[in-house]
């Protein structure tokens, strides 16, 4: 059987780079194949190619053996091909139903829209596919995995055969994750075709039947998840070995640096986020707080941090009472903060990269004297902290926005590093980072461990907090469940503990199933 | 938690994309938009002049050339009432007496000092956007400025100008200052959008003044509701005899711009500013006072809005009367944007449109063309830079794309 889809020979070139360098891939129906390549590889380029979004300098598209012409989205669509970006295009106020047949609107005659129809389209696809949408509910009341699955029946609704997901598992929980699995399983089996596009070993080996790998612009490889092991992949991708254990050296847990005491605190809608949280942290160790997504992480880090007024209960950094200080107070007592989000809250993303690593060191000497801010030392630590900690920038002055995902956390990190810290608060340190970037990263969170700095590490992803901690705290619905030794636990243990369940009583749940086999 | 992942990306209304857009637009996008601008003005121009179809009615050439004509009479006019006619300068000089060459020279003058507002507005409106704000108040502000500036400009008697002077200005600012101050605390006490509350703070003002030059400052002599005349030692110094009222105002004006453009861009002060214009979860990560920049940042673009006010009183009109609509504040909003924000990019387009504004009356007188071409012109060069891409596509520009800089910039480290 011909393939449904065949990219011969994809070449586009932009100022300066070849962003695709003839690219050949071939999509069978009823199949999943994985894109993977780092961040910058070119795979969104190629998608972007194949949607009508740019045009090809070189090469041709096959459909269904019929060559192509995709100039616009919608000569895209017409042609059957559908894509999820990595940001949802959907209108948070609007109902499902509005969403999905946004630009594709059943009319009733005089012009009038019919939704009974439409949303009886949804129900439909849902029931088929397993999606479980209701379509009149409010799309920002949904939680992000099934906004996703809005998004996906939008293209089903549009009557899409091949379907393009790009990084879909970048903005869910190791749940949505499993489920959105299972759901582009059910696709493929119903005739469907997937081209999944991802930095992330484990999704290829998990749930793809193919996998192609793409380095500076180019196919370096094919393979399939049998034949594929994580390393192989890794060096394959980053085009040398990867070590995916971070070595360290067992801990040597000195003074209490930071203690919290039957914390609570309120997320946003006023509910109770964190609720009773005790623990001390030590220098020269790392505690990892694992847990899934929502579960408080977010409102104890902003607690701790002070963006955050907690209701009750104290903090206490180095014996000095930080419950209601405010960021600067506590950043000046030799606090350093990676955030969760990190272009929200870590970067002024139009500002320069010499800006953005002193954005919270600039009234200081030597950046300053007095309200007179010193062009020279800023320059000067720009250049410094770029070499030092490898930040890949043209210069210092381009906008942080320019850099790549890992190229922007190592801003962050070279800036919270390069003070003098006895506490570095990390949350989601590596979230959709490549591998190359997560292996740096770890290795200088360690390194400060080792330096005898005290290390909370705040992650949803299991391998990490496993990988880094020495302790680990897992917490739930805004409490800590339980804190563990990180060499005494197992990941299947975690994972149960993250899902509310202590292990002990792991034989009567069978949630078992449930716990992906961690791979990497 | 979900919800606070979906509303990571700042939310963008309306405003802040529009100026997004208009922010950035290259060098090139604004001049060719100007050039455009009084191109389409010129067409405009020419489907309003009857005397065109009148041409077009008896043959095609005749039409054309009647076009013709009335654009050049257009441009020439508004050139000659900017900057004054070419041919009585060079006469003038010839002549070598002061008060000819001062006289032909006097629209230049004048334009000058029709800048000198827009220079205080602009460059108010500006530093107001680079803290994130949209200051649509400045009318107000500048409004309010100038009787605050003309009440103390009679009240005190007995001082020395070198004391009355910088009082008056004070009293301008402070009252301008107040009234910045109010939405901006607003905004961060209670969530208020600054765009309705500064439209609202126009109101006010307006209303305000009309009823203090109506009863309380009301100069019992004359017949019209008017204020009392300033004194001579709140007088800001004119440079020339009468007629020209070309004043010191200008040059505080250019101060005050450079006085902003060192605020926003060498001190932690401007730092704090911009920082939480563009992005305020990091400012407030980074430990700056998000609330206090705010209100600051608010207040002080009032301030220069009111000194702005209190530099026409003192420098122009010398007391103030009834509806003082000047739509100063308004243009500002736009020379702004067309300046990037930057102060000193303010300063040039200040004289732009401030000779425009001067220009544009001895159009009226001599070419027959009504004085709102000109906004319908400021409209057009506005609208082109908001949407660079019709720009883009008249004049074939290769579109910029983040993308590709992305790409370029993350292969280019690789090879190093």
């Amino acid at each position: 059987m011909p393939p449904i889809l065949e990219l011969k020979g994809i070449t586009k070139q932009f100022p300066g780079v070849l962003a695709n360098d003839h690219i050949d891939i071939s999509l069978n129906k009823g199949e999943i194949l994985a894109l993977l390549g780092e961040n910058g590889a070119g795979k969104t380029t190629l998608m972007n190619i194949l949607y009508g979004l740019y045009k090809p300098d070189e090469g041709e598209i096959f459909i269904n053996n019929e060559k192509k012409e995709i100039k616009s989205s919608v000569d895209a669509i017409r042609s059957g091909i559908g894509m999820v970006h990595q940001h949802f295009m959907l209108i948070p106020v609007f109902t499902v139903t509005d969403n999905v047949m946004l630009g594709e609107e059943y009319v009733r005659p005089g012009g009038f829209l019919d939704r009974e129809k439409a949303a009886a389209r949804i129900k439909e696809i849902s029931d088929l596919y397993k999606l479980d949408i209701n379509p009149d509910d409010i799309v920002e009341d949904l939680p992000i995995g099934l906004q996703q699955r809005v998004e996906i029946i939008k293209l089903l609704f549009r009557n899409a055969d091949i379907l393009i997901m790009d990084e879909p598992t970048a903005v869910l929980t190791p749940q949505e994750v499993d489920e959105l699995f299972a759901i582009l399983k059910k696709l493929v089996q119903q005739g469907k075709s997937i081209i999944f596009i991802t930095h992330k070993l484990r999704e290829v080996m998990e749930c793809a039947d193919r996998i192609k790998v793409i380095r500076l612009g180019k196919v370096v490889g094919e393979t399939t998840p049998k034949e594929a092991s994580p390393e192989g992949l890794a060096a394959m991708m980053v085009g040398r070995a990867v070590d995916l254990k971070t070595a360290k050296k067992p801990s040597e847990p000195k003074e209490v640096v930071l203690s919290v005491n039957d914390l609570t605190v309120l997320d946003q809608h006023s509910h109770l986020a964190v609720d009773g949280v005790s623990f001390e942290l030590r220098s020269g160790e790392i505690l990892g707080i694992a847990g899934v997504q929502g579960n408080g992480q977010t409102e104890l880090v902003r607690a701790i941090t002070g963006l955050k007024t907690p209701r009750s209960g104290s903090i206490k950094f180095l014996g000095k009472d930080i419950t209601k200080s405010n960021p600067r107070k506590i950043t000046e007592l030799g606090s350093a903060h990676i955030p969760e989000d990190r272009q929200k809250d870590g970067l002024v993303l139009k500002s320069s990269v010499e800006d953005n690593l002193v954005l919270n060191t600039y009234y200081l000497p030597p950046f300053a004297k007095g309200v007179m801010l010193q062009r020279i030392p800023i320059h000067e630590n720009a250049q410094t902290l770029v070499k030092k900690f490898d930040i890949r920038t043209p210069d210092i002055f381009t906008p942080t926005y320019a850099l790549s995902g890992g190229n922007q956390q190592k801003v962050i990190v070279a800036r919270e590093f390069s003070r003098p810290i006895k506490l570095l608060i990390a949350a989601q340190p590596t979230r959709g980072l490549d591998v190359g970037s997560i292996e740096y990263i770890h290795n200088r969170i360690v390194e400060k461990r080792d330096q005898g700095c005290a290390v909370l590490v705040v992650s949803t992803e299991l391998d990490e907090i496993i990988q880094l901690s020495d302790r680990i705290a897992v917490m739930y619905r805004g409490k800590i469940l339980a804190t563990v030794n990180a060499n005494e636990v197992t990941k299947e243990q975690l994972g149960l503990m993250m899902a509310g369940v202590m292990p002990e009583i792991k034989e009567e749940k069978k949630t078992t199933e449930q716990i992906r086999e961690l791979v990497t | 938690m979900d919800k606070e992942s979906t509303t990571s990306q700042p939310k963008r209304n309306f405003f802040s994309i529009f100026y997004e857009e208009l922010s950035k637009s290259s060098l090139t996008i604004i001049i060719l938009s100007i050039i455009s601008g009084f191109i389409l003005g010129g067409i405009l121009v020419i489907v309003s002049s009857p005397e065109v179809y009148k041409a077009f009615g008896s043959s095609f050439a005749e039409g054309i050339s009647a076009s013709w004509k009335i654009v050049s009479t257009t441009y020439s006019s508004l050139f000659i009432g900017a900057f004054g006619d070419p041919a009585k300068i060079s006469a003038a000089i010839e002549s070598g007496e002061k008060t000819k060459i001062l006289n032909a020279l006097g629209p230049f003058f004048e334009s000058l000092v029709v800048s000198t507002p827009y220079l205080f507005t602009g460059v108010a409106v500006a530093l107001g956007f680079r803290a994130g704000v949209f200051n649509i108040g400045a009318e107000g502000q500048l409004q309010v400025g100038s009787i605050a500036a003309a009440w103390a400009g009679w009240t005190f008697s007995g001082l020395s100008p070198w004391i009355h002077v910088p009082l008056a200005l004070l009293c301008g600012a402070i009252a301008g200052g107040l009234w910045g101050f109010v939405p901006g605390w607003l905004k961060v006490k209670t969530g208020a959008h600054e765009v309705i509350t500064t439209i609202m703070m126009n109101y006010i003002g307006y209303y305000l003044i009309y009823y203090l030059v109506a009863a309380p400052f009301r100069d019992p002599n004359e017949v019209v509701p008017k204020t009392p005349w300033i004194l001579d030692s709140a007088h800001l110094f004119r440079f020339f005899p009468e007629p020209i009222r070309f004043h010191l105002g200008f040059f505080i004006a250019i101060l005050v711009a450079v006085v902003v453009w060192i605020l926003l861009f060498k001190t932690t002060w401007g730092y704090e500013i911009r920082s939480v214009g563009l992005n305020m979860s990091a400012s407030k990560y980074a430990g700056m006072n998000i609330t206090v920049i705010t209100v600051a940042a608010m207040a002080l673009s009032g301030a220069i809005a009111g000194l702005g006010g209190a530099s026409e009183i003192m420098g122009v009109y010398w007391r103030q009367s009834q509806a003082l609509s000047s739509g100063y504040g308004f243009d500002s909003i736009a020379l702004a944007l067309l300046a990037q924000n930057h102060p000193l990019g303010v300063i040039l387009t200040a004289l732009l449109f401030g000779f425009l504004r001067s220009g544009s009356k001895v159009m009226q007188l001599r070419a027959g063309i009504p004085i709102y071409i000109i906004n319908i012109l400021q409209a057009f060069i506005i609208l082109f830079l908001a949407a660079p891409a019709i720009i883009r596509t008249i004049y074939r520009l290769k579109q910029p794309s983040t993308k590709e800089a992305i790409i370029t910039s993350t292969s280019l480290s690789e090879k190093k």
